[in-house]
């Protein structure tokens, strides 16, 4: 049920989201997600990709610091209230959520959200029981 | 005397180490012989050497005693600069087999010179040197200083095959060749810099390598300083044991003055390289225990013998002798220079002490570097921080976290307001595999 996700440390500077973008399509890899967090001076580049074992052993040889993290694909119905539901099923659990971004395919009226959870088999756990459905990596991932 | 000595020094037991336990009577006797020599030998051959001596009315019979040492002139490294190339030398061409130079971080770099005898004495002062750090035939040495006109590579080079190991003359560069040659060679000790181990520390972790596992032992550290809290980081990181190496081009190399097993402080190879404490601002000579500007002579070089020659490099010489036995002085780790001390503001900081509040922080490496700037007639100073995979965090908070640590921990220690900046990993020049720790681009 984990997705893994991809993240890169980058100066907030112009240029430097443009050499892993390159690296990466030099290699033909697809960036299927990606999310930028950023502050004044620097960002984390948060990837998910087709391949992500060869993406970050072709990054970490470029010398890129990368960190490699699990993180949950979460159906949500793609109508008012959706989100609600969702987050209400993880309602005094004491699951928290690090961080969350849409994925940007959106499969029928689902769409996808991509959570950070900071204890993501506590949160399979819990959505699943409140029949939320998760998406694997393997349907997450083909186009 | 010989076999005396080796029984007492069971440890480190190499013929070469003999004369680290000379009496002390006879070392001093043996300094004064020499000291004289090469006085008499500059004051005839080296033209700017004898002017100096002539404007101080002083002859080579002047020196009847060590404590005259103190009447002499000093030399300083423009003196080097100012007699490029060879203006300095005390040998015909004829009898120099060798030159190293330094590169000069302006115009011309500072040529040195050794003869057969010098190249003999310098491996014979790192044979002592490793010896002293435990290590001998049998050893597997992979010396990763540059090789070429800097003193690192062929001075560790030639005083390993002295000790009779086994050298792997690895050079800089390649961080994961010189990981793959560490690991299929059995390598049981390094010689390169201690910020070049960091940095293969870091390489090992990202190829999956464990350093601990390694049959490595010992490391060797030298050509810049390295600070405690550095060193109980790497053997913690690499599970080795590092000793402090100390030496200088203008002197002969690498291996002036070495660590011991004790670590507790360096020794000397004083029968060669006489040293001397002495105020940085008057130039007057300190008694032991003060600190302050390490002086040095050549007592036994013959191509380029260096009278007091003045090192900028700040510590003292340790009173007491040393549980090892040697009856060679030791110096303090060498924490700074007299000439990279930086006045921000009016207030005194070393990069040193950027290196110290940064270990102090969890997680956090000294891959650092100070920029200074002046923006309105104040002084700015900037610390950029590479992130490194043990700091590194998917979570911005995380990061803001590890940012305020050492804002924190650079206030505390320093005394003054720095801005701290998390940069990119690899982005921070490094030379002959020494870090570049300032760069100043405030113009007065």
């Amino acid at each position: 049920m984990k997705i893994h996700q991809i993240s890169l440390f980058a100066e907030n500077k112009p240029g430097h989201i443009s050499a892993p973008a390159r690296l990466l399509a030099k290699e033909g890899i697809d960036i299927r997600a990606l999310y930028l967090a950023d502050t004044q001076d620097y960002g984390i580049l948060r990837l998910i990709v087709a391949d992500w074992q060869k993406a970050a052993a072709l990054l970490e040889a470029q010398g890129f610091v990368v960190k490699v993290t699990e993180v949950l694909a979460v159906e949500v119905a793609d109508h008012p209230g959706g989100l609600a539901d969702v987050l209400g099923a993880l309602d005094g659990s004491g699951i928290n959520i690090e961080y969350m971004y849409a994925f940007p395919y959106v499969r029928g009226d689902q769409a996808i959200l991509i959570f950070r959870f900071n204890d993501p088999d506590a949160a399979i756990e819990r959505l699943q029981t409140a029949g939320i459905n998760l998406v694997a990596s393997e349907e997450l991932l083909k186009k | 005397m010989m076999n005396r000595i080796l029984e007492t020094c069971a440890s480190d037991c190499h013929p070469a180490s003999v004369p680290d336990y000379t009496p002390l009577p006879e070392l001093r006797a043996l300094q004064l012989k020499r000291l004289q020599a090469v006085v008499t030998r500059a004051w005839n051959q080296v033209k700017p050497f004898r002017s100096r001596m002539d404007e101080l009315g002083l002859a080579p019979g002047d020196i009847q005693s060590l404590d005259d040492i103190a009447r002499l002139p000093f030399t300083q490294k423009s003196d080097l600069r100012d007699n490029y190339p060879f203006g300095l030398f005390a040998s015909p061409m004829k009898d120099v087999v060798r030159l190293h130079a330094s590169s000069g971080t302006t115009g011309k770099p500072i040529v040195v010179a050794y003869t057969q005898e010098d190249v003999d004495v310098w491996t014979s002062v790192l044979v002592r040197a490793l010896a002293g750090c435990g290590l001998h035939r049998g050893d597997i040495i992979q010396v990763a200083y540059g090789y070429g006109l800097f003193t690192g590579g062929l001075g560790a080079h030639y005083g390993a095959e002295g000790l009779g190991a086994t050298v792997v003359p690895a050079s800089g560069g390649h961080a994961d060749r010189q990981i793959m040659l560490m690991k299929d060679f059995g390598v049981t000790a390094m010689c390169c810099t201690p910020t070049y181990f960091l940095h293969l520390i870091d390489c090992a972790a990202e190829l999956g390598v464990d350093m601990k596992a390694l049959p490595l032992r010992a490391g060797v550290f030298g050509a810049e300083p390295w600070t405690d809290a550095m060193r109980q980081h790497i053997e913690k990181m690499s599970s080795i044991e590092a000793f402090d190496i100390y030496g200088l081009s203008e002197i002969i190399g690498p291996g002036v003055g070495c660590e011991c097993r004790r670590h507790q402080g360096l020794h000397i190879f004083e029968d060669h390289f006489y040293p001397e404490v002495v105020d940085p601002e008057t130039g007057a000579p300190l008694p032991d225990g003060s600190e302050g500007e390490l002086v040095l002579t050549t007592l036994s070089k013959q191509a380029m013998p260096m009278i007091r020659y003045r090192t900028h490099d700040i510590t003292r010489i340790l009173p007491g002798s040393c549980e090892c036995g040697r009856t060679l002085r030791r110096i303090d780790r060498i924490g700074r220079r007299s000439d990279d001390m930086l006045i921000i503001r009016g207030v005194n900081v070393f990069p040193s002490q950027v290196e110290t509040a940064l270990l102090a922080v969890d997680g956090a490496l000294p891959h650092f570097q100070i920029l200074l700037t002046r923006s309105q007639g104040l002084d700015q100073m900037e610390v950029q921080v590479e992130v490194t995979p043990s700091m590194f965090n998917d979570k911005i908070g995380a990061l803001q976290e590890l940012h305020g640590k050492l804002q924190h921990a650079l206030d505390r220690v320093l005394g003054i307001r720095v801005k701290v900046s998390l940069v990119e990993a690899h982005t921070i020049e490094r030379s002959e595999g020494k870090a570049k720790r300032v760069i100043d681009r405030r113009t007065s």
